[in-house]
Order: C-alpha cells, then sequence, then structure tokens
C-alpha cells in the first residue's frame, strides 16, 4: 500500500512522516518516530495513556488517524520539560510519589497540564472529573491529585 | 474494516461525490471514536474514509430567533462550552458532557453518536426531547427527518448509502421551556448508560404544563418517544402525583434486555426514577426561564 507523506507540527517543530491510512497517530508516534512517550494502553480510548494535544485539544492518540496530522500542531509529552529540566507539574508528580511503574505517567502529565492551562485553579472535584478518562493501575489516584492540585497552587504561585 | 483510503474534502458537495464514487466500502467520520475502534476491531474488509472535519461548516453552528443549527463533527468538547447553547438546550449540553472522557470529548461529535445510532448513546434521547431534526443531504438532494425517526435500530438508521447528514436543527425553546437529560451508570465517569431519560417541559405563566416531551434511552432497541408519560404530565401542575404517573408510563415503554449492566426489572425501575427526575429539574429550569 502507498504511504502517504504527512506534514505536520509536533511540540512546535516542523516534522514529517510516511504512515498508511489505518495507522493511528499513536503507532505513528510510536513506531515511525520513536517517539515513545506517549504509551499505549487499551487502543480504545479508554485509558489516556495515550493522551495528546491536537491544535491545543487533548485527545487520544489511540483514536486519531495519523494522516489527520496533516496541518495540525501536535504536543507529546517530548514537549513537556526536559532530560535537564522538569516542568513543575512534572517536580510535584515525583514529590508526591504519584506514580509506581509510570505508565499512566505521560499521559497523566500532558492531561494536568491541559486541566491547569484551561483552569488554573480546580478544585478537587473538578480535577477528578477532567482526569477521569486518565486510568492508573498502581497508584489508587490520590496521590496524583495530590500532586495535581499542589502543581497547580505552585503555578498561580510563581504566575 | 481496514482503512486503505483517507480523503479529505473540503465542501459537502464534494464529500457527498465522494461517496458514491467507489467500489470500496466508503464511510464519513466526524470525530472517528466509534468508527476508527470499528476499523480496528473488523480488519479483514478494506474501508475508504471521508473525513468532514475539513468542511467549516460541518464544524460550526449558529444560534438565532429560528433557534440552533448545529454543524453535526462539532467535537463535545467546543459544543459544551458553547454558554449561549447551554443556557437555551442545558440537557442535550449535559447529554454531550457524559460522552466519554475528556480527551473522548476532544474528538466526538453530537452527529457521530447520532449516526453511529447505538441503543445508550447518550445525546439521542436529549435531542429526541427538545425535537430535534436531521438534516441529510445526498446525491437526490436534501431531506428533513426527526430524530425520533431517524433510528431504526441497534447501529442502524434511515439514512442510505451516499447520504450523510449534514445539519441538526433545534427550534429555539420559548420562555418556559427547558430540557435536561440523566443516566445512570454504575460509577461515577466513564461508563455506558444503563438507562437515560431526556426530557423537556414548557410551562405557562401559571405553572401549568402545557408541553412536554419525554424520551428515554438504553431500555429498547433504540430510544424512545413515550407520548404516554408526556400525556401525564400535560395540564398538570407537574406536581408529584403526575410525575410518577409520567415515570410509571416511561417504565412500561421501556423493553429492555438484561446484560452484565443491568437486569430487564432494574433497568424498567431506574428509567422511571430518571423520568422522575429528570422533570423536576427541567421544571426547575423552565421556571427560572419564565
Ligand atoms: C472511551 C469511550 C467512551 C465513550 N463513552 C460514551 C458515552 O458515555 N456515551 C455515549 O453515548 N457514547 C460514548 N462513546 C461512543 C462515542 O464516543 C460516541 O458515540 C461519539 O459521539 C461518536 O462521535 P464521533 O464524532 O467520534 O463519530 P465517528 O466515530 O466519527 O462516527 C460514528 C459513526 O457515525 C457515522 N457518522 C459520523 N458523522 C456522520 C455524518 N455527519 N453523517 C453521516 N454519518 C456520520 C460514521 O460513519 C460512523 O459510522 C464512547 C467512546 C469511547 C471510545
Ligand atoms: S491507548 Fe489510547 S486511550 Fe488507551
Ligand atoms: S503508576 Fe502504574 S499505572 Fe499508574
Amino acid at each position: 500500500m502507498a504511504k502517504l507523506h504527512i506534514t505536520t507540527s509536533i511540540n512546535g517543530e516542523a516534522t514529517e512522516f510516511l504512515c498508511e491510512p489505518h495507522e493511528t497517530l499513536l503507532d505513528v508516534l510510536r513506531n515511525d518516530l520513536q517517539m515513545t512517550g506517549t504509551k499505549e494502553g487499551c487502543g480504545s480510548g479508554d485509558c489516556g495513556a495515550c493522551s495528546v494535544t491536537v491544535d491545543g485539544r487533548l485527545t487520544c492518540a489511540c483514536l486519531v488517524l495519523g494522516v489527520e496530522a496533516a496541518g495540525r500542531e501536535i504536543g507529546t509529552i517530548e514537549g513537556i520539560g526536559g532530560s535537564d529540566k522538569l516542568s513543575v507539574i512534572q517536580e510535584k508528580f515525583l514529590e508526591h510519589a504519584a506514580l509506581q511503574c509510570g505508565i499512566c505517567t505521560p499521559g497523566l502529565v500532558v492531561s494536568t497540564q491541559a486541566l491547569l492551562e484551561q483552569n488554573p485553579n480546580p478544585t478537587e472535584a473538578e480535577a477528578r472529573y477532567f482526569l477521569a478518562g486518565n486510568l492508573c493501575r498502581c497508584t489508587g489516584y490520590d496521590k496524583i491529585i495530590r500532586a495535581v492540585l499542589d502543581a497547580a497552587a505552585t503555578m498561580r504561585g510563581a504566575a | 474494516m481496514a482503512v486503505v483510503d483517507y480523503n479529505a474534502p473540503q465542501s459537502v458537495q464534494e464529500a457527498v461525490a465522494l461517496l458514491s464514487g467507489s467500489d470500496i466500502k466508503t464511510k464519513v467520520m466526524a470525530g472517528g471514536t466509534d468508527l476508527i475502534i470499528q476499523s480496528k476491531s473488523q480488519a479483514v474488509e478494506p474501508l475508504r474514509v471521508v473525513d468532514l472535519k475539513h468542511i467549516a461548516e460541518m464544524m460550526s453552528y449558529s444560534l438565532d430567533d429560528g433557534g440552533l443549527s448545529l454543524g453535526p463533527c462539532m467535537c463535545c468538547a467546543e459544543f459544551t462550552a458553547l454558554h449561549d447553547v447551554e443556557t437555551l438546550y442545558p440537557g442535550l449540553v449535559e447529554a454531550a458532557y457524559l460522552i466519554g472522557s475528556t480527551q473522548v470529548q476532544g474528538r466526538a461529535s453530537i452527529g457521530g453518536n447520532l449516526c453511529n445510532s447505538s441503543p445508550a448513546a447518550d445525546t439521542i434521547p436529549a435531542l429526541i426531547a427538545i425535537g430535534a431534526k436531521c438534516r441529510i443531504v445526498g446525491a437526490g438532494g436534501e431531506r428533513t427527518v426527526a430524530v425520533e425517526d431517524f433510528v431504526t435500530g441497534v447501529g442502524r438508521n434511515c439514512m442510505q448509502s451516499g447520504e450523510l447528514l449534514q445539519r441538526i436543527l433545534v427550534a429555539r425553546p420559548a420562555p418556559g421551556s427547558r430540557d435536561a437529560y440523566l443516566r445512570f451508570i454504575p460509577r461515577t465517569e466513564m461508563d455506558i448508560a444503563v438507562a437515560g431519560a431526556g426530557i423537556s417541559v414548557t410551562l405557562d405563566s401559571q405553572g401549568v404544563c402545557t408541553a412536554a416531551r419525554v424520551a428515554i434511552g438504553a431500555v429498547a432497541q433504540t430510544a424512545l418517544l413515550v407520548a404516554s408519560a408526556a400525556d401525564a404530565l400535560i395540564g398538570t401542575q407537574l406536581d408529584d402525583a403526575s410525575v410518577a404517573k409520567a415515570a410509571a408510563a416511561a417504565s412500561a415503554a421501556a423493553s429492555p434486555i438484561t446484560d452484565r449492566r443491568g437486569t430487564i426489572e432494574f433497568r424498567r425501575h431506574i428509567v422511571g426514577v430518571l423520568v422522575k427526575r429528570a422533570t423536576l429539574i427541567a421544571k426547575e429550569r423552565a421556571q427560572a426561564s419564565l
């Protein structure tokens, strides 16, 4: 099958890739672009491990076709923090021990960033509802929510 | 279905032309939250996708004296943030807000929810309650169908091959007329309705109900418009006895199945409870709008 040539922007950088029409954005990121920070849990929209933003809107990369990235602005976990400098959200996840195996963490960090951009001062209930599509099998969520609310408070203080 | 071809037309005309131009099975895509999953699970049959999201009118809305004209592909995250729409159609907005997670709402559309035609689709009873209509377009021209007549069975609707849903149309509710939607799920988020109820009521200045529509979901092969339940409300002050009668009528109209989410008996009971509660919410909203 002829591959399609796609031009997009990922984390602000112009990017090109070849993909087949059936490949999801998650397949493209992980298999073609070797950007493995975005995780695959379910492949069906249920777990949120593959959370990315498309034109700033939070979504599951497993529910987007790779070809749909053409002309869009994609945001992934690789665009948050860096190997030498963590974002406030990432620091707070570490500080509160809000991860164990870590599979859910990139998705949660991407989703938390989207939450706090939209609502810098969420209540606990708002944070829990917003993040309900990010499943974690290890932590029981309590530490995640504490990290999210602490990150929100810290970011408000810094702003 | 394995996606073998992807098209992103810029106009409805172009999309309609693409729908009839191939021997390969062709489906339109809005958010893809149903379609992409379906394409993965039955990966043998080749599928040609026509993505409607590059067509401006499919993604936009207008709200004026004539009411709401909604591009069916607008994602729920965008739709639920439309405050002018929420003021007039709070029940439809709450149904859209219940679909999946924040991430799913970033893609899922009301048109896709309707065209996927699942018995448990949350926006369908909410659309029926407010008397929404579907404008369908195909090579043969346009036609308009009420939502309660649009869905014909589990995963089936009245669109012929080569047709697509172009617009969802809802009249503007008068002051004194408002809607509500409630569903029951065993969790608080991220689950499919065990039962759902969409209600709209119209009150006059004396608080008498002059019009009502009661729609129930997930308790039959399709969402049902229950005229007997509405009749129990019309002409009353929506007092407890009348609302209880409407709830009983809805329970009687339901023909649910037993599955791991709920038994026949439970669904029949709970749909009545939802009708009662949603009616009281719609009543309160209607009073506040007078
Ligand atoms: C994790 C998860 C949770 C979910 N939770 C819920 C829930 O709580 N409640 C609920 O009701 N649903 C739920 N869904 C199902 C789904 O998200 C909804 O049905 C959604 O509204 C579908 O919209 P879409 O734009 O993604 O449709 P698509 O997947 O793009 O399309 C669905 C179907 O409709 C057809 N179609 C789409 N647009 C048109 C058009 N304009 N004209 C003609 N045909 C069209 C497509 O060909 C396809 O057959 C969930 C899905 C996931 C993945
Ligand atoms: S892998 Fe996308 S939601 Fe689970
Ligand atoms: S830390 Fe293991 S799934 Fe969340």
